[in-house]
């Protein structure tokens, strides 16, 4: 029997890019001013008025094969429960390899305490019990799903059978576990 | 690479610890004890409700070793159903800004000087005791207006009932959603209220005329955006913007600015002709459908393209979506409707519009809301009826305004030729008046003619800084408030109560009218020892359990039908008791009784002229927020959005920073960034409002951005109702090598406040913090 495999799935259909997921984040998890764990990201093509936009709310990828994990010299970065990826505060030099080595720009030196750090898909709420993350617990437009790829009854293992879906830079090879449906 | 600036909210630029002053890194004090935990988690929650915007939304605040670390939605609300947008989230950072006002001060200087000393309560209250009294023995009760805006202004609304002044003005009607409800309650016999009773939910097809949820959060709607979107309802957004919403549309008609009357007219005419309209339900609710018919016939969408701009065909194809979605159909009415003076009758055209496609009382469409029945604290009887408010020159002005209009209130404080002002005395109420009413100069000028201005606020706004008394405010998170039984889909209640306590030496809203009443004899309408008694002794009336309410946040009544197929009445209070798709009313005034164009009412910017447009960025509530460091760190700073080929002829590129300079040579105080976009039509520049702050006591705000209400010295009054169009004016691009001398932006502060020819414009005071640079950009948009 397999454990969990968490991932997150974001609808950009439904997604206002209204950074409540931002607000809501940096309340739950204390970062500091100035950097934040998650971001909105909006793309736009075409030419007036013939446009286009998707909105995505953009957070660590927590890659399967995460190059944060195998570049750092600490063991600080590693692939923590449910295959998530965590840093360990404790263990991290601050030595920023894993940001240079992270595609998605999410890792940050939190200038608090000279470690590294980014979305950890709120483990400390699922040590508590729950089962949502704080940004999808905030959402208005409950455009953000967390859960369980290894379970087929999942939210996130029916969104991405019934949706179409992408990954962000797939030719990075990270394999990640965050997926935008389109 | 763009790594860190990704991290960095708000993208390019210096956003670190230097520019977000005032707090340390440490947000709520826990980061020292906190391992892998962030120990937000409340070690008591609170329920409440929110004052970010005005929408209301119940939230549950937690609160560790007596702090607020984080604020949920109540999952019991109706209006948040547990989930907030970003300004709810972020309500700690009111409640914790270094910039707040801490204790009552007194003006010890010139009006507009910045001399205040810090009183005691009992030292500033009596000085407004003065003067309330000393002003009603000498020009009358009604010579004395409230300006107010916030749930707290119920208690001082109640002051200046018993008190006798009927001059109780909010800007959020004139300057905003007045022109939409006069429109609608002309067509149906109600307004739309707030929250509107709006079945996004349910729609199949959403029409969304300058309408920008997503970026307006107000929190529900745009639930029930979403909803819509996910069950497959065709969006259509009308819109000079590419907006978010517009983003989401299956058609957006990008339409020449001022021209939306055009459209709907062209709309209607296309459903009249081709038989797409609810024939049976405008034979049973409706009137004057012959008149509008013939009316109608000459608005062709191909007479619509030359003053829209808009495709005839497009006209068509949406005109044809909606009828074939009727009757879910829902022509929103939006919000801040104030745009061109034209507002009542563009609203009016909206409402006839959903009247033809039989939206009102249908799934889908419009609601029929219900509240909660709560028998009013018995007073004695208030006395303000007696006296005709000041904001009309005659009682034949603006005949169909039903509440007092805020600009004529200003207007009335400034004497005339014909003779003496009617206004002496203001009190401010949680409004900053010269971010909220159109041109500031006049605000300034009325300013200058009061004989006393108290205002009541949180934080040192521009206007703290013209009054003599000022009184701080608790947060909405320190105090008790007036309960909250909106109608809504659900008849309920909500309680507003004290989360921790009041901060310095700040006060609720309760206590500070009820010190007042006490001084200037009225004690008789504050007989309750505070505003939970007031509350509970209301409740009980009703039947309700104050303590269930306080440990819920909300006690939802029974469900009612809310639409006309589940039994909800259909009951139209119009003269006609239908549907007016024919307005006797406006036509007893002398007004056009169905919307009607007039060529002449749009015109063209001048050349080199962009038509100034504004609105609002899903994290800021107007002004009210800008100084928020948690919403702060998301959009610093606001840009002006301009078209890409028109950035190209002015040689502009994104990022760069300009002032703009109006029409009548008035040029912006502050710099900000080009947003070089597509997503703008080429006749405009789009801001989003609340930014390019002078007070000084802003210390995170001031001078970042653009402040647009400050470019708005021409407005077109609403004949109607007198609502402020203030989407009338225009901008031109200059460089800071044009503008700005040696000493920066400080020296351009002060030349625009020569130039509007007044002295000492700034509102300053006493609390700490100087300017910050203005860095940054807002929003981290790619163009690919």
């Amino acid at each position: 029997m397999k454990g969990p495999r968490y991932a997150m799935v974001v609808d950009t259909r439904t997604c206002v890019g209204c950074a409540a997921c931002v607000i809501g984040c940096k309340a739950e998890n204390d970062t500091p001013d100035g950097y934040s764990r998650d971001w909105i990201h909006s793309l736009v093509a075409g030419e007036f008025p013939r446009l286009r936009m998707t909105i995505e709310s953009r957070r660590c990828n927590h890659c399967e094969k995460a190059p944060c994990v195998s570049v750092c010299p600490t063991g600080a970065s590693h692939v923590g429960p449910g295959g998530t990826v965590q840093v360990d505060p404790e263990k991290c030099s601050g030595c920023k390899a894993c940001i240079a080595a992270c595609p998605y720009g999410a890792r940050y030196v939190d200038p608090r305490s000279g470690a590294v750090d980014k979305c950890t898909f709120c483990w400390h709420r699922l040590e508590a019990g729950k089962t949502t993350t704080s940004c999808q617990e905030i959402c208005p437009t409950q455009s953000i799903v967390f859960g369980d790829l290894n379970d087929p009854e999942s939210e996130v293992s029916r969104l991405l059978k019934t949706r179409k879906w992408y990954v962000l830079q797939p030719d990075a090879g990270t394999a990640p576990k965050h997926f935008y449906l389109e | 690479m763009k790594r860190r600036t990704f991290i960095r909210l708000g993208s390019a630029g210096a956003i670190g610890a230097a520019t977000v002053s005032g707090l340390t890194t440490n947000w709520f004090g826990f980061y020292e004890s906190r391992g892998k935990d962030p120990q937000t988690e409340g070690e008591r929650v609170v329920p409440s409700f929110c004052e970010l915007c005005f929408w209301k939304c119940g939230i549950l605040v937690h609160v560790r070793e007596g702090r607020v670390t984080k604020i949920k939605g109540n999952p019991k609300d109706p209006l948040s159903n547990g989930h907030l947008c970003p300004r709810g989230a972020g309500g700690a950072g009111i409640l914790y800004d270094p910039d707040r006002l801490k204790k009552p001060l007194i003006r010890r200087s010139k009006r507009g000087g910045d001399a205040f000393e810090d009183v005691s309560w009992d030292a500033a209250l009596d000085v407004v005791a003065e003067n309330f009294e000393r002003i009603k023995a000498r020009w009358g009760a009604g010579a004395l207006a409230l300006f107010s805006h916030g749930y707290g202004g119920n208690w001082m609304k109640h002051l200046f009932r018993a008190y006798g002044s009927p001059n109780i003005a909010a800007p959020s009607y004139a300057q905003c959603r007045g022109p939409r409800d006069v429109g609608f309650d002309l067509t149906f016999g109600w307004g739309v209220g707030s929250p509107e009773n709006t079945d996004i939910a349910h729609t199949r097809c959403l029409v969304l005329v300058g309408s920008h949820l997503g970026e307006n959060m107000h929190n529900t709607q745009v639930q029930e955006f979403a909803q819509a979107i996910r069950r497959g309802a065709t969006i259509i957004v009308v819109d000079p913007r590419f907006s978010v919403a517009a983003g989401k549309s299956h058609e957006w008609l990008p339409i020449r600015p001022g021209t939306d009357l055009a459209l709907l007219l062209a709309w209607m005419h296309v459903l009249v002709e081709e038989g797409w309209y609810d024939k049976d339900y405008v034979e049973k609710y409706a009137f004057g459908f012959e008149q509008l018919q013939a009316h109608l016939r000459p608005y062709t969408p191909e007479w619509a393209y030359p003053r829209t701009g808009l495709d005839p065909e497009q006209i068509r194809r949406t005109a044809r979506m909606m009828g074939g979605a009727r009757p879910a159909v829902l022509v929103h009415p939006g919000r801040r409707v104030t745009w061109y003076g034209n507002d009542t009758q563009r609203s009016r055209a909206i409402a006839i519009l959903n009247a033809l496609l039989g939206s009102w009382g249908r799934k889908g469409g419009f609601f029929i809301p219900s509240a909660l029945e709560i028998p009013p604290y018995e007073y004695p009887g208030y006395v303000d009826r007696e006296v005709a408010p000041a904001d009309r020159s005659e009682p034949s002005q603006y005949p169909l305004a039903d509440e007092v209009l805020a600009q004529g209130l200003c207007q009335a404080t400034i004497p005339t030729s014909l003779g003496d002002s009617r206004i002496k005395g203001w009190m401010v109420y949680g409004s900053n008046l010269p971010l909220t009413l159109p041109n500031p100069r006049e605000v300034f000028r009325a300013v200058q003619e009061l004989e006393f201005l108290v205002t009541v606020d949180i934080l040192p706004s521009e206007i703290v800084g013209w009054s003599d008394v000022v009184l701080p405010e608790s947060t909405y998170l320190e105090r008790c408030d007036e309960l909250l039984a909106p109608p809504w889909r659900v008849p309920y209640v909500a309680v507003r109560q004290e989360v921790v306590p009041p901060m310095y030496e700040s006060r609720p809203g309760w206590w500070i009218a009820r010190e007042l009443g006490k001084r200037i004899g009225l004690p008789d309408f504050f007989p309750w020892a505070d505003s939970m008694e007031y509350a509970k002794t209301r409740l009980e009336k009703a039947g309700l359990d104050c303590h269930t309410l306080q440990r819920e946040g909300v006690i939802l009544g029974a469900p009612q039908p809310i639409y006309f197929e589940e039994g909800a009445p259909a009951v139209f209070y119009t003269p006609s008791g239908k549907i007016e798709l024919y307005s006797q009313r406006l036509a007893a005034h002398g007004f056009d009784p169905i919307p009607t164009w007039h060529d002449e009412e749009v015109e063209d910017p001048p050349p080199g002229y962009y038509r100034l447009l504004f609105g609002r960025s899903p994290v800021h509530s107007f002004g009210r927020t800008t100084n928020n460091r948690l919403l702060g760190q998301v959009m610093e700073e606001n840009a002006v959005w301009v078209n890409r080929r028109v950035a190209e002829q002015w040689g502009l590129a994104d990022g760069d920073r300009v002032y703009l300079q109006n029409q009548d040579g008035v040029r912006s105080s502050f710099s900000a960034p080009v947003k070089v976009t597509e997503r703008i039509h080429p006749d405009a520049v789009y801001l989003v409002h609340g930014f390019g702050r002078k007070a000084r006591g802003l210390s995170f705000a001031f001078g970042k951005g653009i402040d647009d209400a400050e470019l708005i010295t021409r407005y077109k009054t609403d004949p109607i109702m007198g609502g402020t169009g203030m989407n009338v004016n225009y901008v031109t691009f200059l460089r800071p090598s044009q503008v700005e001398p040696a000493s920066g932006e400080t020296g351009t502060v002060d030349t625009a406040a020569q130039s509007s020819g007044e002295t000492g414009m700034m509102g300053e005071k006493t609390t700490p913090g100087g300017g910050a640079a203005a860095t940054g950009t807002a929003g981290g948009e790619v163009t690919a």
